[in-house]
C-alpha cells in the first residue's frame, strides 16, 4: 500500500488497520527499532511486556509469537522473521525516551503513556545469573519482520540507537500491506494454547 | 523506632508514601508470596519504576541488596539495602483477569487478580489512574530466564520471615497487591499475608 524510510535517529507513527500488515527491513544491517503500541479506539489498552512474556514463556521474540495488550488481547502477530531474536527487556535511552514522546504527544499522549518497549532487530542475552548483555550483529542488512495487525493498532517507532549498543544509529524501511485474516490454523494461534484464547479474545472484542 | 506497620492481606492492596531517606521492609511472613510493587515519584507520578530501566543499569534482571530501583526518567528511587531472600522478580508483571483468561481458560475470568487490586487503587487515589500502572516488581518471586531466551514460573525461593530492606533516596509513593493468584506457584498455590514496615 505504502512504503517509507524511517531515516537514522528518527521517529515514525501510523494507526496501523486490522487486516494490514508492518514489514520493518533493516536496510544496512546492525538497525534498532524502538517500539510501541496501542489500541487506537482506547490508548490505556496497550503494549504489555509482561503479558507478552509471560503468555509465551519467552524472553525474547520472533516469527510465532505475538504481542499481547493489558487486556487478553492481541496487537500484532510476527508472521515474518529473518533475524530470529528481537529484544523486549532493554528499553530505550533517553534520546529513544524522547523520541517517543514526541510521537506520543501528536496522539494526545504523553510521558503517563510510556510503557516498556520492544527493540527489533536488537538482542540482549540473559546468562543463567541473570546478568544481561548486548549481542552484536544480530541483525544483517536486508533483514525483515512482519507485524500483522490484529487490531487497529497505533504503532510508535523509533530508529534511535539500542540503549546498550554503542554505534551509529541506522535506517529502516517500513512497507505496509494488506493481509488475510488470521486463518483456524494460523502458525500464531497455534503456537501456543494461550495464543489461541488471546486470538479468540481479539476476535470477540470485533463482535 | 518502627513508625508505621501493618499487615497486607493477600488479595488487598496497600498504597502509602515513603520519606526520602526512611527505611522500608517487606516481611514474606509465611513464605513463598509474591508481592507486586510499584513506585512513583511523590511530587511527580508520571516519573514512575521502570523494569527495564532498572535492570538494564544494574545489566541484571534479579534486584537483589544493591539494586537501585530506576525510574523511567532515569531517577534513582530506592535502593536495596538488605535482602534475605536473594531474588525478585522483574518480567512476570501482575496478573489480570484477562491474562488469567490468555494463559489458563476463559472460565477464569472471575478469580482475583492483582490487576484489579491495581485498579481499586488508583481509583481511591487522585492523580493516579489505569494508564499509571506500568510493569511492577515482584517482590519473592522466582521467574527464571533462560540463556535460550525462555522464560519460566518456578516454585519460590522465599520462605518464612524472609525481608527485603531498601532504603528511600527521593519521596515515594509505593503501591502493592499482595498477590492472590491461585494458578501458578507464585504464591505456593496458598495466598498469604506479608508485613510493611517503615522507619526513619
Amino acid at each position: 500500500m505504502f512504503e517509507e524510510v524511517i531515516q537514522p535517529g528518527a521517529s515514525w507513527s501510523h494507526v496501523l488497520k486490522r487486516g494490514t500488515a508492518l514489514r520493518i527491513t533493516d536496510v544496512e544491517g546492525g538497525a534498532n527499532v524502538g517500539a510501541l503500541f496501542y489500541n487506537f479506539e482506547c490508548t490505556t489498552e496497550r503494549y504489555n511486556m509482561p503479558d507478552t512474556l509471560k503468555a509465551q514463556h519467552i524472553a525474547r521474540l520472533t516469527r510465532d509469537f505475538v504481542l499481547y495488550s493489558d487486556m487478553g488481547r492481541i496487537l500484532c502477530s510476527i508472521t515474518g522473521d529473518t533475524v530470529g531474536w528481537h529484544d523486549p527487556l532493554g528499553g530505550c535511552s533517553e534520546a529513544g525516551r524522547d523520541s517517543f514522546l514526541i510521537e506520543l504527544e501528536k496522539w494526545g499522549l504523553g510521558p503517563r503513556d510510556l510503557v516498556a518497549n520492544v527493540n527489533f532487530f536488537s538482542r540482549v542475552d540473559v546468562a543463567h545469573d541473570g546478568a544481561i548483555s548486548f549481542h552484536e550483529g544480530n541483525s544483517k542488512s536486508g533483514s525483515s519482520i512482519d507485524l500483522r495487525a490484529e487490531m487497529n493498532v497505533l504503532t510508535v517507532l523509533n530508529t534511535v540507537t539500542h540503549p546498550m549498543a554503542s554505534g551509529a544509529a541506522k535506517p529502516v524501511l517500513v512497507s505496509v500491506f494488506k493481509v488475510e485474516a488470521p486463518r483456524h490454523d494460523d502458525p500464531c494461534r497455534v503456537s501456543r494454547p494461550e495464543n489461541g484464547r488471546g486470538f479468540t479474545l481479539t476476535e470477540r472484542y470485533f463482535l | 523506632m518502627t513508625r508505621y506497620s501493618h499487615v497486607i492481606p493477600p488479595g488487598e492492596f496497600w498504597i502509602h508514601e515513603i520519606k526520602r531517606g526512611e527505611h522500608f521492609r517487606i516481611v514474606d511472613l509465611h513464605g513463598n508470596q509474591a508481592v507486586d510493587t510499584l513506585f512513583y515519584n511523590a511530587r511527580n507520578y508520571a516519573d514512575r519504576f521502570s523494569a527495564q530501566d532498572t535492570i538494564r543499569e544494574q545489566k541484571n534482571i534479579y534486584l537483589t541488596t544493591g539494586t537501585r530501583l530506576m525510574s523511567n526518567f532515569g531517577t534513582t528511587m530506592l535502593t536495596i539495602t538488605e535482602d534475605t531472600c536473594g531474588r525478585h522478580d522483574t518480567l512476570g508483571g501482575a496478573c489480570s483477569h484477562e491474562s488469567n483468561m490468555v494463559r489458563y481458560a476463559i472460565e477464569k475470568r472471575h478469580m482475583h487478580a492483582c490487576r484489579a487490586s491495581f485498579l481499586k487503587a488508583v481509583s481511591t487515589w487522585p492523580g493516579l489512574e489505569k494508564r499509571d500502572i506500568p510493569p511492577n516488581i515482584n517482590f519473592f518471586m522466582n521467574v527464571p530466564v533462560t540463556p535460550e531466551g525462555q522464560l519460566t514460573f518456578e516454585d519460590g525461593i522465599s520462605e518464612p520471615g524472609k525481608y527485603v530492606e531498601m532504603r528511600a533516596e527521593i519521596d515515594v509513593l509505593c503501591l502493592i497487591s499482595n498477590c492472590p493468584q491461585l494458578n501458578n506457584p507464585c504464591n505456593g498455590y496458598n495466598p498469604t499475608p506479608v508485613e510493611v514496615l517503615i522507619w526513619g
